[in-house]
Order: structure tokens, then sequence, then C-alpha cells
């Protein structure tokens, strides 16, 4: 068994990158500003000393050409990294994400694979208002042809980006921000984390909470809040939206009679949706003792205001209050 | 501008025929021809079986550019890629591919070069180094810096040519690509076929610079502008274009001047251009002028031209009648191709 130590996410995804980098020739790192900058999170920090700037590059503000050029990349052979400064400005190289990344395989004929991993730093709680906040994963959950992964922790971030470099197809990776700072235990050297599997990071009796990206810690913290008042919640991380993993969701269900669906997102047509209707849809409907509920994201631009700001995700304690409520009855 | 691709004078440029009679062997020439006259009865006789309700859909026609797209190709390698656009057949036959395949696409068969999942707009020949059409103006352009990146590194030597119209000019993705692959020197050619309309937008109503080479200057990267039904101007052309992006100079932008004699796609009445127009451009007919250098300069007599139309008319008859005996794709492989087939562990 490896080593272990305690280090960040931000750290266990450069510490991933470094792997890669290392392992094989063929992986490169693009972005804006990742070179002697480091990176706006300081993910990629020193790696340029490291591996040089033909493999750590900093590339011209150009978010759909900097896509394109990684889909080029990766159909000819190279393994692209290639990291947005914000989750946000994925709406300027949507074009290339949607029609040629997601398409090329299946319009070709299965000719083509594009093994193109793209990072986008997301979510809200930095003050950095309406363009450079948002959660966007669910426009990507849309798309046949990507796949879309959320970690929350410092070890599914190595892992699953690991796991996204040895995949065959595009992999979104939308890391929050929020969680680049916190720290987590991590095995040295090289492991994957499964694409398409949710993980029950916590056993419970009452409800079922399912969760991403940085919903997670918070639903953990709230169960351990709920545990205190006599509710045993269970908690899934899906880590990964696109492949869902229905049949842990569904599973839990069956067990607990009770889901309540929390997400960063947009609530409207977001994850939490999907989630529901997955349950709705299995054999878990019959099991259902109270209506599902979806705790998302406000449907507004996220503010700038930092009561506004919280006020329009999920927090702890709507999360307690949404559990309570469900729950109640259950003893 | 136009003056960068001309030759300078050296011993060779004192013979004055055409650069491509000089520069080719006959059979390469003839060849050529062949192609050429494949892509204008490949795209009649696609369009002949779309009136007939044998294909479905849509599709965007050529006839006219054949000696750009023709041109442009002539020079490259088996390994060497294009990226191409929805107004793709030409260069897909100019790359080398096969019309069986193509006509096989579009009657939606297993077979296809797509297996019946892309049709006109996504005819690819992956194989044969053509990295497929586009239904996104400007679409492949990004695609073709970052083939040009990997070749880079892995290949060496290698060239991609990316192909667009005068549409894609106004695209993001034109300008942030050219800059790109400029910054990077990476070797890739940019052709621009300017047949003077983005569907029904002139370049006159559409673009703020009369020639799309002009473009280039914005991105350091040299550029010329040729007419481009002069088989022989085009390839001539290419060359400073190619040697720079094979030896580590960076990209090339080349612009020619084309002109599409039917509509945008099958939906276009026409409405926006004159018949003496079109008339004027069908008697610059890119394959009549390449036949008659052919014959002016001995590589081709009259009864090898009509030769080669005949061959072409029965390769076309035989790829259709493959197309039509072809298999149609199983519904229940709907699926297929939206992910890699992995084997589970």
């Amino acid at each position: 068994m490896n080593d272990v130590s305690e280090i960040s996410y931000a750290e266990a995804i450069k510490d991933a990158m470094a792997i890669a980098l290392q392992a094989d020739e063929r992986v490169f790192l693009m972005g804006e500003d990742i070179g002697v900058y480091g990176g706006a999170f300081q993910v990629t920090g020193d790696l340029v000393h490291r591996f040089g700037e033909d493999r750590v590059i900093d590339m011209p503000i150009s978010e759909l050409a900097g896509a394109g050029v990684a889909v080029g990349a990766a159909v000819n052979g190279l393994r692209p990294i290639l990291e947005f400064q914000f989750s946000d400005f994925a709406a300027l190289a949507m074009e290339q994400i949607a029609n040629q990344a997601a398409k090329m395989r299946y319009m070709l004929g299965g000719e083509v694979s594009v093994p193109v991993v793209m990072r986008f730093p997301s979510g809200s709680g930095t003050g950095a208002a309406a363009q450079h906040s948002q959660s966007l994963e669910a426009w990507f959950g849309h798309v046949p042809g990507l796949k879309v992964v959320q970690p929350s922790t410092p070890y599914d971030a190595k892992g699953l980006l690991l796991a996204a470099l040895e995949d065959p197809d595009p992999v979104m990776i939308f890391e929050h921000k929020l969680l680049y700072k916190v720290k987590g235990e991590v095995p040295e050297g090289h492991y994957t984390v499964p694409i398409g599997k949710a993980a029950v990071v916590l056993e419970g009796r009452d409800l079922t909470i399912v969760a991403s990206s940085i919903m997670v810690p918070r639903a953990l913290d709230a169960a351990g809040e709920l545990a205190r008042q006599g509710v045993s919640a269970e908690v899934i991380d899906l880590r990964t939206i696109r492949p869902l993993d229905r049949e842990t969701i569904v599973k839990s269900v069956c067990k607990t009679h009770r889901l309540l669906c929390v997400y960063e997102g947009v609530k409207t047509l977001g994850i939490g949706a999907e989630v529901s209707a997955s349950v709705v849809e299995s054999e878990a409907f019959d099991f259902l003792d109270a209506p599902i509920v979806r705790l998302g994201g406000a449907e507004s631009p996220i503010p700038y205001n930092p009561e506004l700001e919280k006020a329009a995700v999920p927090q702890k304690e709507n999360i307690i209050d949404a559990a309570l409520a469900l729950a109640s009855g259950v003893r | 501008m136009t003056g960068y691709f001309k030759q300078q004078a050296s011993p060779e440029n004192l013979d004055d025929r055409p650069f491509a009679i000089r520069h080719y062997s006959a059979d390469r020439l003839k060849d050529a021809l062949y192609r050429m006259h494949l892509i204008r009865r490949f795209e009649e006789s696609a369009e002949d079986c779309y009136m007939r309700g044998l294909i479905h859909g849509t599709m965007h026609l050529s006839i006219g550019q054949e000696a750009s797209a023709m041109g442009a190709c002539m020079s490259l390698t088996p390994d060497d890629q294009i990226t191409s656009t929805h107004r793709g057949h030409g260069h897909c036959i100019a790359k080398g591919a096969d019309v069986a395949r193509m006509f096989a696409e579009f009657f939606g068969r297993q077979t296809g070069y797509c297996k019946g999942r892309g049709g006109s707009m996504h005819i690819a020949d992956v194989a044969g180094g053509n990295l497929g059409a586009n239904g996104i103006v400007a679409g492949g352009i990004p695609i073709a810096v970052g083939a040009a990146m990997a070749n880079k590194r892995l290949h060496p030597g290698r060239v991609v040519v990316s192909f667009f119209g005068d549409g894609a000019n106004n695209e993001g993705a034109f300008h942030e690509s050219l800059n790109m692959a400029s910054v990077w020197k990476l070797p890739v050619i940019f052709v621009c076929e300017n047949n003077g309309y983005g569907m029904s937008t002139s370049t006159a109503r559409s673009t703020a610079v009369e020639h799309i080479a002009t473009r280039a200057g914005g991105y350091n990267m040299p550029a010329g502008i040729v007419d481009g039904n002069n088989f022989s101007d085009v390839t001539e052309a290419m060359q400073p274009a190619l040697r720079r992006a094979r030896t580590g100079g960076g990209p090339s932008l080349l612009e020619c001047k084309t002109y599409r004699w039917r509509g945008h796609s099958k939906s276009d009445r026409n409405l926006y251009r004159t018949k003496e127009e079109i008339q004027q451009w069908q008697r610059k007919d890119p394959i009549a002028r390449f036949e008659s250098s052919l014959l002016e300069y001995g590589i081709a007599t009259q009864h090898q031209i009509q030769q080669t139309a005949d061959r072409v008319e029965g390769d076309i008859e035989r790829a259709i009648d493959y197309a039509k005996e072809s298999p149609q794709p199983s519904v229940k492989d709907l699926l297929k191709y939206v992910y890699t087939e992995q084997q589970t562990p």
C-alpha cells in the first residue's frame, strides 16, 4: 500500500498531473496563466519548472480555440489536460466542447476517439459574482459523448483525474473553488477512482441525501447535526454526474424511503431533477414514504453581496432544515 | 501580397510553362484530372440521387471549386491531414477517398466512411488523413491547429491543411486559431476557399477587408491570393506554405478565389445572385481550364481526356451500386460510438 499524506484538493490535482506528466510523454497541460503564474488557483503551481514550457503551456486568452486545439491534439494521439480559468468561461468554448469533442467519435462512425480532459474551477462562495461563480455541470451532463465528474475530496480529485486520463473519451472535471484548500488523506503514487460510480460516504437509515461537489461536505456536516437530533442520514456522493450511477441511488432509497437531493447548480432542470427521476422511474418509487425534496441553487445569477451569495446556494442549515422536515414522522 | 507565393527567378522559371506542368509527372497530372472529374461527377450524381429521393437530408455542393480542393491536396502525402467543411466532398476525394464508401455514407449505410452516422456534412476518411467535414462554420479550424500541434511533437514534417470558406473568416474560431498557430509556429496551412458568399451574404456585405488573405497580417503569417479556379496556381501557392510548415516555420494562409455554381444547399432559391454572374464563372470552369492546359502542353490528348471522363462514369456507377447494395446500420446499434467501447475488466 502506498504511503498516505494529508494534502489539499489543489495539491492532489497537481499531484495527479505531475504523475501523468512523468509517466506519459503524450500528456501536456494547456491553459491560461498555468505556467510561471501557477494557475489562477495555484493548481498547476510549479509544474512548469519541473516539466518545461512545452508540457505546461500558457495559452492565449482564447477559450474556443484552446478547446478545439485540445480536441485536435487528442484525436492525433496526445493527452491534453485543458484548464479553464473559471468554469464560466466554458461558455466561450461550448461549440468545440458540445459540437466537436462530444460528437466527433459518433459523427465519424467510431473512427476516432477524443481523449481530452478539461478542468473547470467552479462554484460560488468567493465573492466573484455572476460570471465567475456558476455551477454549470448540468449543461455538460446533457450532452451524450461527454463524461462529467465532480470530485468532493482530495482523494477523489486525484483518482478521478488519473481515471480521466486513462479514459478514451472527453472527460469534464468540475472542481469546486472552495474545496481547493481543503485537506484530506491522499495516497502517494498512481491510483484511479472509477468514473460513473457514486459512493455511499455515510450510511444511514432515515433518509438519503444525494449530493455532489461541495454539497457533500455540507451534507456530511448536516448529517452530524441530524444524528444529534435523532435522524440518521445516508449520504451519497455522486462523484460522476454523467454517466449517473442510478443503481447506488435507487438501492439507498429502497432502504431509507426518503430522498433529498442537494446540488449547487440552478435548481430547475438540474442534477436533482435527474436524480429524482431516476428514483421515481425505478422500483424505489414504491418505497417512497414522502415526496422527494430538491435543494438547488436559486433561480438567479450568483450575487456579489456575501449574504445574498450564501442565500443563492444551499448551506448546511438549509440541508438540516430540509432533512428534518422530510424525516418528520420517522419516529 | 499575391506576390508572396510567386516563385523567385530561378533556372527552372526560365521555363514558362505553368508550375504544375513543370512540377508534376504526366501521370500525376492525369490522376489530378481524374480526381477533379470524379469530384464533379460525384456531386452531380449525389444531387441526382437526392432529387430522386435516394438520399435524404441536405448537401452542400462544391461544383465549380474542384481546382482549389485538388490543387491544395496535390502535394500532400498520405500522412498529411486535412480538416474540411460542410462543402467538403471535393476535399475528401482530393485527399484520396474512395467514392464508393462516400456514396455508401450518403445512402446512410454501414459501409460508409462514418457507418451512416455522419452523412454528407460529416464525411471523413480518417485513415486517409481527412479528419472530417464539419457542420459548424470554422469548427474544423481549431481542430486542425491541435492536430498540427500533435504532429509537431509526434510526427515532425507532417502538415495539416485546414479548409474553410469565406464565411468562416468572421468567426472567432478563425481568428483565435490563426493567432495560436502563429504564436506556436505550428505546421498548419489555412486554405480559404472564397466563393464570394456565406450562404446568401456576400463577402462585400459581411467582411471588412476586400481579401481574406489580409487577415494574415494581423497574425504575422505569410499569405497568398490565387485564382482558385486555376489548378496550377493553387499547387504553386501551396509550395512555400508546405515548405514553411514542414521545416518548422509555422502557418500560412492561402486564399483561393472561386465560385460555387450551385446554391448554398438544397434549400437555396438563388435570390441573391444573378444568372449572368453564375454564367460568367461557369466560363471559368476549373476542369475545362485544366484540360486546356494539359492539351496545350502535350500532357494528355483529347482522347485520353475522354477516356478519363468515361472511367469516372464507370467508377461513379459502380460506387452508387455499391452504396445501394450495402447494408443499413442496425437500429439496435443506435448508441454505438457515443463512447469508446471499453473492455470491462
